[in-house]
């Protein structure tokens, strides 16, 4: 691999890593942002109990 | 790479944010599926039967993927098993076209060990007890502990890949560093030779330094021959680039497939919908570039050579080089099995989330109970999974599905949906829908992006896309071919291909049917 392939993967690697840590970081220090983030819940309202 | 990002920032996000936001507007009004949202939202009746495709896309790419699923499921007992200690890839593709009954119609169906079609069963009715009986709950608090296991699992493969070496001494130019070049280097090296009218045609691709020299000196005496060094600059102006990344934006993400919207129709308005919906791409492009691209196709190079990688997809990749990395790795078995059943338990969480869809929209559109609408679902997914089984030979069928619903339809809706968000909602409305309860903001620069940039950006891809996969015209030489999905459907007749695109439109023509007698609907646009 060559410097440039370095670089250019170091940097997608440093940059997709940052963004998720600032994610984790932002979720986790907002007050009561846990209780606000979703992702796909299988289990939707319309689940008969 | 940066074209990736690119498309990332410029149709990946815009996209996501939109989903979220006009899904939970519609649910916030009591809609849950995709006709529904975009009949609430736009006030317009056609806009009903164009959400179509956001039910069909799920409905349609489940009955394909539950037969991937069940190849993870497969692998991961066949590993247990140790049936898969192969000494090179010809003994893992030979597998894998057994397995999965690639050779010949119907072959897939046989219930050994070694055959897909005993963990098909398993995996379809496990997917349908778990959605009918609504004990999804479970299988969602186990993958809070597997999914970060399938992580660091990955973490522990990579770190077996970057130490590969050289594993074949009779090829030194397949090794690790090679890998990484191939997958990471921004200026390429390829062969070219000249054909029979003079034109000079890519023959392969060089990473090797030695290699390049070598094949720079052997063209230095053959005038047919020659080494060129394609920089930065070109490769963005080639539009197959921008095409494949866009692709893979759409699927690494999951935008465009009409799951988003459904799932955020159930948030209300103090729920985040902006950083949900960043804190999930963000954890997909973690797990794409920093674990994925530093594994696949560097391992792919480092067994198979640059030369044997190219034209690879991903079920080449994944069920065909990942088993050669296990069978080189202490405890690759237990790592393999590990590995193939997270991978299985990530893939009924997918397939639970497209079913989902379906799902709702039977429940809106018919009035039926959720249970109802999960038999319904049932038939018509078991009856399209069964089709695609059956015709396993050369994966023609799932292959044509793929194409039509999992890339061309993906390009259709996502189009629609940034087309909705900027231009019909408004871009300074569809924020103010997305801000509801976030605890960030969109950066302002992005309403410029979602209203101008992503819908001319995406009108362009697909225009490139139309124009290089389907009339197959060839970008460099502008010769003008066919794609072979549309030679399979027009010119030289493929019967499965026909009878893959007939089953997509009967589907389509029932849920079209269903939207067009929902009286709901039409009061909707009557109260406008």
């Amino acid at each position: 691999m060559t410097a440039a392939g370095w670089i250019i993967m170091i940097l997608s690697v440093a940059s997709v890593s940052t963004l998720l840590a600032w994610c984790i970081y932002k979720v986790v220090s907002t007050p009561h942002e846990t209780e606000h983030i979703h992702g796909f819940e299988q289990e939707t309202p319309d689940v008969e109990q | 790479m940066l074209a990736y990002f690119i498309s990332f920032l410029l149709i990946g996000l815009p996209i996501c944010w939109a989903e979220w936001a006009m899904g939970r507007q519609g649910g916030l009004a009591g809609f849950n599926s995709c006709p529904g949202i975009f009949n609430y939202i736009t006030r317009k009746p056609a806009f009903k039967y164009l959400g179509v495709i956001g039910v069909l896309i799920p409905v349609i790419i489940y009955m394909y993927y539950v037969y991937i699923e069940a190849w993870c499921l497969g692998y991961a007992v066949n590993f247990l098993s140790g049936n898969m200690d192969f000494a090179d890839v010809s003994q893992s593709t030979s597998f894998w076209a057994l397995f999965i009954g690639a050779g010949e119609d119907g072959s897939a169906l046989g219930f050994g060990l070694k055959q897909v079609g005993l963990y098909l069963l398993l995996a379809f009715i496990l997917n349908f007890v778990l959605i009918y009986r609504g004990i999804s709950k479970g299988i969602e608090f186990f993958c809070k502990y597997a999914m970060p296991t399938l992580v660091i699992i990955a973490c522990v493969i990579l770190l077996r890949v970057l130490t590969l070496g050289t594993p074949d001494t009779e090829h030194p130019e397949r090794n690790v560093n090679n890998g990484l070049g191939f997958m990471w280097n921004p200026v390429k090296h390829v062969v070219e030779l000249k054909d029979e009218s003079g034109d000079w045609m890519i023959d392969h691709e060089v990473v090797d330094p030695a290699r390049i020299e070598a094949e720079e000196t052997a063209a230095a005496t053959n005038s047919a021959m020659r080494v060129r060094r394609i920089s930065m600059r070109e490769q963005l102006f080639n539009p197959q680039l921008w095409l494949a990344a866009a692709g893979q934006i759409f699927f690494s993400l999951s935008v465009g497939f009409g799951v988003i919207i459904t799932y955020s129709s159930y948030l209300n308005k103090k729920d985040d919908v902006v950083l949900s919906g960043l804190a999930a791409t963000s954890a997909n492009e973690f797990c794409e570039v920093a674990l994925g691209g530093l594994i696949t196709l560097p391992a792919a190079v480092t067994f198979l050579g640059v030369a044997g990688v190219a034209g690879m997809g991903t079920f080449d990749l994944g069920f065909k080089v990942l088993p050669m990395v296990f069978a080189n790795m202490a405890f690759g078995e237990l790592f393999g099995f590990l590995f193939f059943f997270l991978l299985f338990l990530a893939a009924v969480t997918s397939s639970l989330s497209m079913l989902q869809p379906g799902i709702a929209f039977l429940e809106e559109a018919m009035k039926i109970n959720r249970k109802q609408s999960v038999a319904i679902l049932g038939l018509i997914t078991a009856v399209g999974c069964g089709f695609v089984v059956y015709f396993s030979q050369d994966v023609k069928a799932l292959d044509t599905m793929d194409f039509w619903v999992g890339t061309f339809l993906i390009f259709v809706l996502s189009t629609i949906q940034i087309i909705i968000f900027g231009w019909i909602v408004g871009i300074e409305k569809g924020f103010a829908w997305a801000h509801e309860g976030a605890a960030i903001r969109i950066p302002a620069f992005f309403k410029f992006i979602m209203k101008y940039v992503s819908p001319l950006f995406l009108i362009a891809i697909f225009t490139l896309w139309v124009a290089a996969n389907v009339f197959g015209i060839d970008f460099r030489t502008g010769e003008a071919r066919y794609s072979g999905y549309v030679m399979d459907l027009f010119i030289e007749p493929n019967t499965v291909a026909r009878l893959s695109v007939g089953l997509i439109a009967l589907v389509a023509g029932l849920f079209i049917f269903i939207v067009a007698l929902n009286p709901d609907y039409k009061k909707l646009n009557k109260e406008k």
